[in-house]
């Protein structure tokens, strides 16, 4: 148990250098390309006083050292700044639409997991033959979907010609926000206020969203999941399992499964990134009032402080489900030590 | 003597037959993947001779017309043809994609291979600066570079280009450190080559068998990150043909039930990322039957 808690520790510390240096990309990114935020928000035409004003308010204008030492100091206060176009914190904007997109992803992830990993160790119990072949050729056809197309077309199938699910937002006309609104996850919100018909709206308007993100995904898990099966089907614990006359199927679902999930998992972390991109164009797509939108509106506006911050939040998030991967990694396998 | 026609194809058929024998799914996985490959670069080459229509005439027939008739693919709503604003399209998407893949696997294995052959604390920082890269979200990089770039087309190139150099870098650099254990590196040191000779002559040409194949994987990656961003209405001013943007401007008819405008592009971004993606795999298996297997 002592370990545990020395992993767990040593490996929080580890994330501390990961986070600037992905803090100083986001900066050189921003802030020392070609093109001045300032003369871009006010227009080619600005005279040059006031783009001299601006940059002065804004702190643009001092050496860049301090400009990078002032940044590190805020972020480090989760202070975001302000936003250029609206007279709104950037940390406000960002808290209304986080949890849009956590509710996105989460089901998403959610949807993949329960469609890749189930597919990927049938195919690896039932190895070359037609069907292993089929669910292999799923997996390679999956990826190669762009996200943005698969929505559009399963908006065109189930919400124009089926019509049985909306294809945009996150509740439907009749249902105002207002009268639940809490933690901003809004099956959470319409739980706790007990509103069933606002409960009914707020999950059919996920369905296709998170279906979209997650079918796009799975095919890296069908892929995974039966590389690692394929290797654990072959170990001597299942020969034996067999031989003591287990059920076949309780033998692949559960021993076997459970094993080669650990591997998965911390494929898992990596896949947070393709998750995260993901969601930015599913939000696009569905007109999903997450982050992602929030980012792209922000760059049509050229509103740099919330640009930096969506994409830092965005960093921290990749840090932190890195992290957390790994501490699970840990606890469930206890021969991952420092 | 005299051959026949049959004959002289006979020859390729065996061979095909042959390869495929010998290995098996992944021959035709390959093949496929060529296939499509090779007859989406055709189309952009010779896209003057297969689109009917000029993808910018706005007189090219009703406007929002269903596929059939003159117009394979339908109109848009400049009434537009689809198709021929396709054939172009692949134009713009290949070149960005491709043009990427070759910037980012030049600067991704030089840096690979000078940081893994000379180590110390530059290695260090690079490989930490080079796995926060990988980590973070590619997509979201590409955004921030071209919403600063502005548009262009070797602007959205190298930003698609910058998030894919990592890949290469953690490749070659882990190779390299592997290849510079090997006894013919330290024989060549021993009989006096420079660091220049053995990472030329001797690392450089082990590292670059496995490359091509992850090459191939990040061209039809990248495909996707280019039709992405456009799709997103970044990356290339509205002038150009180009696949995402159309899928873009298509979204908007679609609770109209406009399903042509969105299907076929969009079709045609999975088939040609398939293709490379397929070519990628076949590949993979064939030279090396253990580095996908991850």
């Amino acid at each position: 148990m002592k370990n545990l808690f020395r992993y767990i520790l040593t490996r929080t510390l580890m994330t501390i250098p990961m986070v600037l240096i992905l803090l100083t990309i986001i900066f050189v990114v921003l802030r020392l390309m070609p093109g001045d935020p300032v003369s871009a928000m006010l227009g080619g035409h600005a005279p040059e006083k006031v783009i001299e004003q601006k940059r002065e308010q804004l702190g643009l204008n001092r050496p860049m050292h301090v400009q990078y030492a002032d940044y590190i100091w805020k972020v480090c206060h989760m202070d975001l700044g302000e936003s250029m176009v609206l007279q709104q914190e950037v940390t406000v904007a960002i808290a209304e639409k986080l949890p849009a997109t956590i509710e996105l992803t989460a089901f998403g992830m959610l949807i993949t997991l329960v469609i890749g990993v189930l597919l990927g160790a049938y195919a690896a119990d039932k190895r070359r033959t037609i069907r292993d072949s089929a669910i292999r050729l799923y997996g390679i056809v999956v990826y190669c979907i762009p996200v943005y197309w698969l929505g559009l077309m399963l908006q065109l199938v189930f919400g124009i010609w089926l019509d049985w699910l909306p294809i945009a937002g996150r509740t439907g006309p009749r249902i105002f926000a207002s009268d639940f609104q809490n933690t901003g996850f809004y099956l959470v919100d319409t739980l706790l206020v007990r509103d069933w018909e606002a409960f009914r709206d707020v999950l059919i308007h996920l369905v296709l969203p998170s279906f979209t993100l997650g079918l796009t995904l799975s095919g890296i898990f069908v892929r995974l999941t039966r590389a690692n099966m394929l290797d654990v089907l072959k170990a001597d614990y299942i020969l034996a399992a067999e031989s003591r006359g287990i059920p076949h199927g309780r033998i692949v679902y559960r021993h076997a499964l459970m094993n080669a999930f650990i591997p998965i998992l911390t494929m898992m972390g990596l896949q947070v990134a393709l998750l995260m991109a993901g969601a930015i164009l599913t939000e696009t797509t569905f007109s999903w009032p997450g982050m992602g939108r929030l980012l792209l509106e922000r760059i049509y506006l050229r509103d740099y402080p919330t640009i930096q911050g969506v994409i830092i939040v965005f960093a921290l998030m990749v840090a932190f489900i890195s992290l957390l991967v790994d501490i699970i990694y840990a606890i469930v396998d206890p021969r991952i030590r420092y | 003597m005299k051959y026949s026609m049959a004959q002289g194809l006979s020859c390729p058929v065996r061979f095909f037959a042959r390869m495929g024998r010998r290995y098996g799914v992944e021959w035709w996985i390959l093949c496929f993947g060529a296939a499509v490959v090779l007859a989406i670069i055709l189309m952009a080459l010779l896209s003057p001779l297969v689109a009917p229509f000029d993808p910018y005439s706005q007189e090219a027939g009703p406007q929002l017309a269903a596929p059939g008739g003159p117009h394979l693919m339908g109109t848009d709503n400049l009434r537009r043809d689809v198709w021929s604003r396709i054939v172009f399209g692949s134009q713009t998407i290949l070149k960005v994609s491709v043009l990427a893949a070759v910037i980012s696997s030049f600067f991704g294995i030089f840096l690979g291979l000078v940081s893994g052959y000379a180590g110390g604390l530059a290695d260090r920082i690079l490989s930490l600066v080079m796995d926060a890269v990988y980590v973070f979200p590619g997509l979201i990089l590409a955004i921030a570079l071209a919403a600063m770039f502005g548009p262009g087309v070797l602007n959205i190139t190298f930003a698609v280009a910058v998030i894919y150099i990592p890949t290469y870098f953690r490749l070659v650099r882990g190779q390299t450190l592997a290849i510079k254990q090997e006894l013919y590196v330290e024989a060549a040191r021993a009989l006096g080559a420079s660091s220049l000779t053995i990472l030329g002559r001797y690392i450089f040409p082990n590292v670059i068998a496995t490359t091509v194949v992850v090459f191939t994987l990040n061209v039809a990656d990248a495909i996707m990150i280019e039709a992405a961003l456009t799709y997103l209405g970044l990356g290339l001013p509205p002038s150009i043909v180009d696949w995402g943007m159309d899928l873009a401007m298509g979204k908007k008819y679609l609770p109209s039930g406009m399903w042509w405008l969105i299907t076929f592009p969009g079709m045609m971004i999975s088939v040609l990322a398939l293709g490379f993606t397929m070519l990628g795999e076949g590949l993979a298996e064939i030279l090396n039957p253990r580095l996908l297997e991850r």
